[in-house]
């Protein structure tokens, strides 16, 4: 198995896609509930599973372009939910390569051609002697995927991130300098609506890290930047959004300055709520919650791993200050989570004000088994099951973390194992 | 992934030793933390540009973390250089901000900032337009990451670049040495041999002709003395694996 590298649930949370560092995308999706054990949710099984990307070789620069992939957004489910064909579309993107898969489900098939046999082989015309109509007979559940458009040649650096519209017709793709916006059914243009290079490369000091539209007003997006910065742009005040409607900027704390305060400063993901009003921003060490309407600080600020200022020297070195970590809103837009390291993913309840740190391992995650708050330990008094801040483990990181659009299920990516965690108690409840 | 042999300063804990010393005995630590951090950047930079398809965001925030050192060392350099700037103006806002900063005690020397400095020399550079407050700058500190910079984020020829980056490194050596010739050697009749040393063998790999002009990269206090001269030998093995990667290319 190779290492995850993107994770997300559809609109309805039935079904969860999973990207990889080989190109390749795995599909679960939930089986319905069973009515006889009540507490046996539904599970996520294999639904599908195919290769997206294939590793490619750049001939005009003599580079070998990865096939990782770097995000999946679903789109919204056009068709009828009771239909037989159910189709569902999803994207996945790669270095700077974008493609729309659809996805079929066929559970019926016709058979009793009059001309071709049950293995497909052109029956002998003389043993036929009468006609008949084809009937669809059901059969095992399979699934197709296929390559239904693929948008390419819009990037010059690496896409960081692509977000489906509102109005369901159009996308945008971001990379380091340029966004760009996309219709999905016309892939050999795309409209630029940011373009942050400078004339002079020599003057780049800042590049975009994350974008996202707004998930109800179609002309409103949002990008952060490698500075901590975020700009909301509105699409109908011009057709090069370089000037933003909003900037939200916290100003630096002069007493945590260091040399490392740019780097942990830049936005590694940005999440609009739910609901709209506010944007969730992850920095190195913490989480953010921004409210649309307030420019001048975040509303909520959340330390992540508070204990790693002091260390930011060696992670500096070791590059791990170069992690980009991302952050999910829960369906209420009550909880916030983001992943850490030694396999750790933090939660925080905005309500309570009361957060909890998690492990996904598989030694500590039996199927079923409640998982058990862990613990950092800064020094001083320290419990039993404690860890200590210089035995963690760096190399394992949460990156990638997913939240149910409704329900309390998380999907955690772990290095090559992906986690799938529900809420017991509370699983009706939203 | 990192250069091997490459000395580990740290600024982990190890202020709280020096935090209680006194001022004095701090700022070489300081500056030699400082140093190596500066040193780690360059080869992370050198490296980010070796690699297959460089990650843009990791060397824009790695140079402008070289940039951020460079532009603190100058400010402290610029106060031995009081009597030879002649810039007029700019000449005197430094003066004023290097005076605070003489002033100012480093506790913690990871990098308690004096409030003040970030707001001298904002509009020196008068064609930058930057937001963040942290901006100033002296021409000749920002003309080096400038060059490094463009021909580590023009991506397409990195072969090309590879090769420019020497001249790139040259070109930082050359724009300082030619701002204030007198201030040089005045800098240099204070300095601390050791790192002159370190100075020489950078810049002798680099261009046979040149000799340790370097002064906008390896500023450093005149009360540095013996702590660092025994750290600087073994630094000098070290350098050389690093001078060795850099003149590869």
């Amino acid at each position: 198995a190779d290492i995850i590298s993107t994770v997300e649930f559809n609109h309805t949370g039935e079904l969860l896609a999973t990207g990889d560092k080989g190109g390749r995308v795995v599909i679960f999706q939930r089986e319905p509930e069973s009515k006889n054990e009540p507490y046996n949710q539904g599970e996520y099984n294999v639904y599908s599973t195919f290769q997206s990307h294939e590793p490619e070789f750049d001939y005009l620069k003599s580079l070998e372009i990865e096939e990782k992939i770097n995000k999946i957004k679903w789109l919204p489910q056009q068709n009828a939910a009771h239909s037989l064909l159910s189709t569902n579309v999803v994207f996945s993107f790669k270095d700077k390569t974008i493609k729309l898969w659809k996805i079929t489900e066929r559970d019926k098939r016709p058979e009793g051609y009059n001309l071709k046999d049950e293995e497909g082989k052109l029956k002998d015309l003389s043993t036929v002697t009468s006609l008949q109509v084809p009937v669809l007979k059901p059969m095992d559940l399979m699934v197709e995927v296929t390559p239904r458009r693929i948008f390419a040649n819009g990037h010059t650096y690496h896409v960081n991130s692509i977000s489906v519209n509102s109005d369901c017709e159009t996308y945008m793709s971001a990379d380091d300098l340029r966004i760009n916006l996309w219709h999905l059914a016309i892939t050999d243009r795309s409209f630029n609506i940011v373009d942050i290079k400078p004339a002079n490369m020599e003057d780049l000091t800042e590049v975009i890290t994350a974008s996202e539209f707004h998930p109800h007003h179609c002309n409103l997006f949002v990008y952060s930047s490698s500075k901590g910065s975020l700009r909301l742009c509105d699409m109908r005040a011009s057709a090069l959004c370089d000037k933003h409607s909003k900037l939200y900027e916290e100003p630096e704390d002069p007493s945590n300055r260091s040399f490392f305060s740019e780097i942990i400063s830049s936005v590694s993901d940005v999440k609009f709520s739910h609901s709209g009003r506010y944007m969730l921003t992850r920095d190195y060490l913490t989480v953010k919650v921004w409210d649309l309407n307030m420019e001048t600080k975040p509303v909520e600020t959340y330390q992540v791993h508070d204990y790693l200022r002091s260390k930011l020297c060696s992670l500096y070195e070791n590059d791990c200050i170069f992690d980009k970590f991302e952050c999910a809103w829960n369906g209420s837009d009550s909880v916030i989570m983001t992943g850490a390291y030694n396999n750790f993913f933090r939660m925080f309840d905005r309500n309570t004000k009361r957060d909890v740190t998690l492990e996904a391992s598989r030694e500590s995650s039996k199927p079923r088994a409640i998982l058990k708050p862990r613990r950092v330990c800064v020094g001083g008094k320290r419990r039993k099951d404690d860890i200590s801040v210089d035995s963690l483990d760096f190399t394992k990181k949460i990156l990638h973390t997913a939240w149910h659009p409704t329900e309390n299920i998380i999907a955690i990516a772990a290095t090559n194992n992906l986690y799938i965690f529900q809420d017991k108690v509370n699983s009706e409840m939203h | 992934m990192f250069v091997r042999g490459l000395k580990r300063k740290c600024f982990d804990g190890e202020e709280d030793i020096e935090g209680t010393l006194a001022g004095i005995k701090a700022i070489p630590s300081y500056n030699l933390q400082r140093q190596s951090l500066l040193d780690m950047s360059l080869v992370k930079l050198q490296l980010c540009h070796m690699l297959v398809e460089p990650n843009l965001c990791r060397s824009v925030l790695i140079a402008n973390t070289v940039r951020q050192i460079q532009e603190e060392m100058t400010q402290d350099g610029t106060w031995q250089m009081i009597n030879t700037q002649s810039t007029g103006q700019a000449s005197l806002d430094r003066l004023v901000s290097t005076d605070i900063l003489c002033r100012s005690s480093r506790e913690q020397a990871e990098g308690k900032h004096v409030p003040g400095y970030s707001t001298f020399n904002k509009d020196f550079e008068g064609d930058q337009e930057r937001e963040s407050s942290e901006t100033m700058s002296t021409a000749s500190s920002v003309q080096g990451p400038r060059n490094l910079q463009s021909n580590v984020w023009e991506m397409e020829n990195p072969q090309e670049n590879k090769g420019t980056f020497q001249k790139s490194l040259d070109q930082i050596f050359e724009t300082l040495e030619n701002k204030s010739p007198n201030s040089v050697e005045d800098l240099f009749s204070e300095v601390d041999n050791s790192y002159y040393d370190l100075d020489t063998m950078l810049t002798g790999m680099m261009s046979n002709t040149k000799m340790g002009h370097c002064d906008g990269l390896e500023t450093f206090s005149s009360t540095t003395t013996t702590p660092s001269n025994s750290n600087c030998k073994s630094d000098l093995n070290e350098l050389d694996h690093i001078v060795e990667i850099l003149v590869e290319s």
